[in-house]
C-alpha cells in the first residue's frame, strides 16, 4: 500500500511501525501492531499486539494532555472506522433482493463488499500513519504511553479507563471550545507567528470546503459506478465499454479518492497546527496575566516572590512553546507541501495511464464491432486487455 | 449447442460475465448485412467476415478460459436464430398474396392485382439483397410559427435519395408535430391489422411544448426542441427503412408535397392513442372463449423472446435515465469542487503549490465540461435509443395480438357456419323451401368469409415472420451503430482527458 498522504515515513530503521493485517468483526475492528527496533528501550527486538480504534484515540489524548509535549504538533488522531455507508447499501440491497435478477444482486453484492474493504484498507491506512508519525518525531517516539501501546502486551481497556477517569477529558473539551476566538484576539509580537495565525485560520476554512467538495464528488463517481452495474446485470452480452465504465467508475474513485484522502488528512493535521497555536496564544494570555498580577503584587507589597517566581515560569513555558512551535510550524510547512506534490504527480499519472488503457480498449472494441459480428470476440480481447491495468 | 449455459466467471477486474438466454445482439446468421444504417462517421460496411471467425478463435486458443470455443458455436448452422430465418415460411414465389391495397378496397371480395402492389414481397425481397435502398432523411432548422398558445414548431424536413421512386434527388418541406402524428395515424390504420409493425411516433408533451409556446428561449426547451427533433428524425428514418410503408403514398406525399391537409384530432394519433388500440385488441384476445391452440412454436417463442425483451430494455432505460442524472450530478460537484480547488490555491502561500492547485481547479474544471458533453451523450445515444425501443417493442408486441384477433374473427366465422349449417338442416326437415334458399344464400357467404378469414390469418401470419425477421435485423444493426457512436464519444473524452492530465503533471513536479 502506498503511504499517500504523508511521505518520509517510518524509513528509520532504529524503530519501524505497520499494520500489517486487521480483523474485522462486525463494528469493532483489531488491528494488529508491529514493531520492529533497534532500541534497547525496548523488551524484545521485534513484537507484534492487538489494538482496538479506542486504544489509538487512548494515545492520542495522553499525548495531547501532556504538558511537555504543548508546544508539539500533536498528529492527528485517525478516525473511527465508518462502516455506515456500505453497511445501509447492503441493508438495502437486502431489502430490494425480490425485485433483483439473480445476476443484479450479486454484482450489487460484490461492489459493496469491494466497497467495504475499501472503506477498510482506509481505515488500517490512517492509524498505521498515526503512529508512523509519531515514530518519525524525534521527541514524541520517547513517550512513554507510546512505548506501552507498541509493547504491552495485555488489553489496555484497563489503562485506558483510568486514563478517563483522570482527565476526565477536561483539558480535551477546553481546546475545542474557545481556540479561534482566543487565537485571533491574543496580541501577536512575533510576526512569524502572526502570518501563521492568518496563514492557517484561513487555509483550514478553504480546505474543509475543498474535502466536502471532494467527498461529494466522489459519490458522485460512486452512484455512477452503480449504475453501470446495474445496466451491465440487466444486459446479458456483457457490451464492454460498460465494463469499462464500470472499471471506470471504480478507478476513478480511487482516484478520487487520493485526492480527497489528501485533503482530508491535511485538514486534520491543520487543526492539530491550529490547537499548537491555541496553547502558545493561552501561554502568552498567562504571561500577560501573570505580569499584572505581579504589578498588582508590588502595588501591595504581598506576595511578590510567588508572584514573580509565577511571571518567571510562564515566560519560560511561552518562550519554550514559542521556539518549539516555530520549529515544528515550518516543518510542518515542508511535511505539507512534499505530500501534496507527490500526491497530485501520482494521482496525475494514474489518469492518464487509465485514460490511455481505456482509449487503447474502446478503439479495439470499435474496429470489432464494425469487422465481426461477434461482440463475444471484442469482449475477449477487452478482457485481457483490461487485465493489464 | 448456442443454448448452453456458459459460466458466469468471476473477474478482478470487475469485467462481466457472458450468458446466454437474452441478448441484445442476437446474431442474425453469416451473410454480410449491406444496408447503410444511417449517418455513421465510420463505415459499418460488414464485410463477409465470418470465415474470421474461427480464424480469431485460433489467436486465442491459449487462453485457457476459451470464451472464442464457445463463441464459434454461436455462428454454427445450428444457431437458433438462424433456423428463425431460414424457417420464415414458404418463399414468396410460391404462394399467392393478398395485396396490402385490400385494406382499402371491401373485404369480402378477393383481392386483385394491382400494379402498386403486385410485386408485393418479391421485388421488394430483392431489392434489399442489392444496394438501392439509398434515402436520408433530416430533419432541422426548428422555427417558431405563430404567437402565444396557437404557436407551434414547423421542422424542416429534408430527403436525399437516388431511388427512382422519388421524383428529385433531393428535396425538403416544412413540417409540423402533428402532421408527424397524422402520418403515423394513417400508416397505423393501414398496416396494423395486417401484422406490418408501423414505427410509433414520438410522444407528445403538453409540459414541453407549452414552455415553448409561451416563448421560454431557456436551456431547457432548446433541450426540448432539440430532444424532439432528433426523435422525429429517428421515426422518419426508420418509416422509410420498411420496404413496404417507403412506397406508401402517405409517406411519399409526407416527403414530398409542400401542402399538407391538417391532421386533425391527433389525440387519436399520439402513441398514447396506439397503445389504447393495443389494449384494446389485447382485451380482446383476453376476452377469447377458445383459448388459441398454437400449433405454431415459432410465435410462441417469439412472443415470449418480446415478453422478456420488453422487460430488459424497460430496465436497462430506467438504468440509464439514473446514469444521465448522476452524471450531471457529477458534473455539477466537480464544478463546484473545481472553485474551492482555485479558492485553497489562492491560500497556499507556497508559490508553487499555490499554481500546481490553482492548475488543478482548471483540469477540474476542463473535465466537469466534458462530463457534461458526455451525459448528452449518454442520453441522446443509449436513452433515447433505449426509449425508442421500449415504445417499439409495444408496437411489435401489437402486431401478435391483431394476428390472435384475426384469428378469433375466422374461428367466429366458421362458428357461425356450423350455426348456420345445422339451421339449414333443420330447415330441410321441416321443409320451408323459402327460408331454405335464404339459408343456403347465408350458407354461401359464410363459406367465403370463412375462407377469407383462413387466407388472413395465414398471411398476417407470413407477415408478421417477416416483420419480425426484419425487425430482430434492424434492432441489431441500430443498436450496433449506435453504441459505435457512443463509444466514440468515450474515445474522445478519455482523449481529451489524457491532455489535460498530461497538461497537469509537469505543473505538480514543479513544485519543489
Amino acid at each position: 500500500p502506498i503511504r499517500s498522504v504523508s511521505v518520509d515515513l517510518n524509513n528509520d530503521a532504529s524503530l519501524l511501525i505497520d499494520i500489517p493485517d486487521a480483523l474485522c468483526e462486525r463494528d469493532k475492528v483489531k488491528f494488529t501492531v508491529h514493531t520492529k527496533t533497534t532500541l534497547s528501550s525496548f523488551q524484545k527486538p521485534e513484537f507484534s499486539v492487538p489494538r482496538q480504534h479506542e486504544d489509538f484515540i487512548w494515545l492520542h489524548d495522553t499525548l495531547v494532555e501532556t504538558e511537555d509535549y504543548a508546544g508539539l504538533i500533536i498528529p492527528p488522531a485517525p478516525p473511527k472506522p465508518d462502516f455506515e455507508g456500505p453497511r445501509e447499501k447492503m441493508h438495502k440491497l437486502g431489502e430490494g433482493e425480490a425485485t433483483m435478477t439473480k445476476e443484479e444482486y450479486t454484482k450489487m453484492k460484490q461492489e459493496l463488499e469491494a466497497e467495504y474493504l475499501a472503506v477498510f484498507k482506509k481505515t488500517v491506512q490512517v492509524h498505521e500513519i498515526f503512529l508512523q508519525r509519531l515514530s518519525s518525531h524525534p521527541i514524541l517516539n520517547k513517550d512513554r504511553n507510546f512505548q506501552i501501546f507498541l509493547e504491552y502486551d495485555q488489553d489496555l481497556s484497563v489503562r485506558r479507563k483510568n486514563a478517563k477517569e483522570m482527565f476526565g477529558g477536561f483539558f480535551k473539551n477546553m481546546v475545542k471550545s474557545a481556540d479561534e476566538v482566543l487565537i485571533s484576539g491574543v496580541k501577536e509580537v512575533d510576526d512569524f507567528f502572526e502570518q501563521e495565525k492568518t496563514f492557517l485560520l484561513d487555509y483550514y476554512s478553504k480546505i474543509k470546503d475543498s474535502t466536502a467538495k471532494a467527498e461529494k464528488m466522489t459519490r458522485s463517481h460512486k452512484n455512477i459506478a452503480d449504475d453501470y452495474i446495474r445496466i451491465s446485470a440487466t444486459l446479458n452480452i456483457t457490451m464492454s465499454f460498460v465494463s469499462l465504465q464500470k472499471v471506470e467508475g471504480r478507478v476513478a474513485s480511487d482516484q478520487e479518492l487520493k485526492l480527497t484522502e489528501l485533503l482530508r488528512y491535511y485538514m486534520r493535521d491543520i487543526q492539530a497546527a491550529k490547537d499548537l497555536l491555541y496553547r502558545r496564544a493561552r501561554a502568552l494570555a498567562d504571561y500577560e496575566n501573570s505580569n499584572k498580577a505581579l504589578d498588582k503584587a508590588r502595588l501591595k507589597s504581598k506576595d511578590i516572590p510567588q508572584a514573580e517566581e509565577h511571571q518567571q515560569q510562564c515566560l519560560q513555558k511561552f518562550d519554550k512553546l514559542s521556539e518549539s512551535g516555530k520549529k515544528e510550524l515550518t516543518s510542518f510547512k515542508g511535511r505539507r507541501v512534499v505530500a501534496f506534490r507527490k500526491n497530485l504527480i501520482e494521482m496525475a499519472e494514474l489518469e492518464i495511464k487509465h485514460a490511455k488503457v481505456r482509449s487503447s480498449i474502446q478503439l479495439y472494441y470499435i474496429c470489432f464491432i464494425m469487422c465481426t459480428n461477434e461482440l463475444q470476440y471484442a469482449w475477449g480481447i477487452c478482457k485481457i486487455l483490461c487485465e493489464q491495468i | 449447442m448456442a443454448d448452453a449455459a456458459r459460466d458466469p466467471q468471476q473477474d478482478d477486474t470487475g469485467l462481466l460475465e457472458l450468458e446466454d438466454g437474452e441478448d441484445l445482439f442476437p446474431e442474425p446468421g453469416p451473410g454480410p448485412a449491406l444496408e447503410e444504417s444511417g449517418p455513421a462517421s465510420l463505415t459499418t460496411e460488414d464485410l463477409s467476415t465470418n470465415a474470421n471467425g474461427p480464424k480469431q478463435a485460433s489467436l486465442f486458443d491459449d487462453d485457457p478460459d476459451d470464451l472464442f470455443a464457445e463463441a464459434t458455436e454461436e455462428v454454427s448452422l445450428d444457431s437458433p436464430d438462424r433456423d428463425v430465418l431460414l424457417s420464415d415460411g414458404p418463399s414468396p414465389a410460391i404462394t399467392p398474396m393478398t395485396p396490402p391495397t385490400s385494406v382499402i378496397t371491401p373485404r369480402i371480395g378477393h383481392a386483385h392485382d394491382d400494379m402498386f402492389t403486385h410485386s408485393s414481397f418479391d421485388e421488394i425481397e430483392e431489392e434489399d439483397g442489392g444496394d438501392s435502398f439509398d434515402i436520408h432523411i433530416s430533419v432541422s432548422d426548428p422555427e417558431k410559427v405563430g404567437d402565444g398558445m396557437n404557436a407551434y414548431m414547423a421542422y424542416k424536413v429534408t430527403t436525399k435519395t437516388s431511388m427512382s421512386l422519388f421524383k428529385l434527388r433531393e428535396f425538403s418541406v416544412r413540417r409540423r408535430f402533428s402532421d408527424f402524428l397524422g402520418l403515423h395515424s394513417k400508416l397505423a390504420s393501414k398496416y396494423l391489422h395486417i401484422g406490418y409493425i408501423v414505427p410509433p411516433a414520438p410522444e407528445k408533451s403538453i409540459v414541453g411544448m407549452t414552455k415553448v409556446k409561451v416563448g421560454k428561449e431557456d436551456q431547457s426547451s432548446n433541450e426540448f426542441v432539440e430532444k424532439r427533433r432528433s426523435a422525429l428524425e429517428r421515426y422518419l428514418m426508420r418509416t422509410v427503412k420498411h420496404p413496404i410503408l417507403l412506397k406508401d403514398p402517405d409517406v411519399l406525399q409526407f416527403l414530398e408535397s409542400s401542402e399538407l391537409p391538417r391532421a386533425v384530432s391527433t389525440q387519436a394519433l399520439s402513441s398514447a392513442g396506439l397503445l389504447r388500440m393495443v389494449n384494446k385488441a389485447a382485451d380482446a384476445v383476453n376476452k377469447m372463449t377458445i383459448k388459441m391452440n398454437e400449433s405454431d412454436a415459432w410465435f410462441e417463442e417469439k412472443q415470449q423472446h418480446f415478453e422478456n425483451l420488453d422487460v430488459q430494455l424497460r430496465k436497462l432505460h430506467a438504468s440509464v435515465e439514473s446514469l444521465v442524472l448522476h452524471r450531471k450530478e457529477l458534473s455539477m460537484n466537480m464544478a463546484s469542487f473545481a472553485k474551492s480547488a482555485a479558492m485553497l490555491g489562492n491560500s497556499e502561500d507556497h508559490t508553487a503549490l499555490s499554481r500546481a492547485l490553482s492548475q488543478l481547479a482548471e483540469v477540474e474544471e476542463k473535465i466537469d465540461q466534458l462530463q457534461q458533453d458526455q451525459a448528452n451523450a449518454d442520453f441522446y445515444f443509449l436513452s433515447e435509443l433505449l426509449g425508442d425501443y421500449v415504445r417499439l417493442i409495444t408496437a411489435v408486441k401489437g402486431v401478435f395480438d391483431q394476428r390472435m384477433k384475426t384469428w378469433q374473427k375466422w374461428q367466429d366465422s366458421q362458428m357461425m357456419l356450423q350455426k348456420k349449417r345445422e339451421a339449414e338442416a333443420k330447415l330441410q326437415f321441416n321443409n320451408k323451401p323459402d327460408k331454405l334458399q335464404q339459408a343456403k344464400d347465408e350458407i354461401k357467404e359464410l363459406e367465403m368469409k370463412v375462407q377469407q378469414g383462413e387466407r388472413d390469418f395465414e398471411q398476417i401470419s407470413k407477415t408478421i415472420r417477416k416483420e419480425v425477421g426484419r425487425f430482430e435485423k434492424e434492432r441489431v444493426k441500430d443498436f450496433k451503430s449506435t453504441v459505435i457512436q457512443y463509444l466514440e464519444t468515450l474515445l474522445q473524452t478519455q482523449q481529451q482527458m489524457i491532455k489535460y492530465w498530461e497538461a497537469f503533471l509537469p505543473e505538480a513536479k514543479a513544485i519543489s
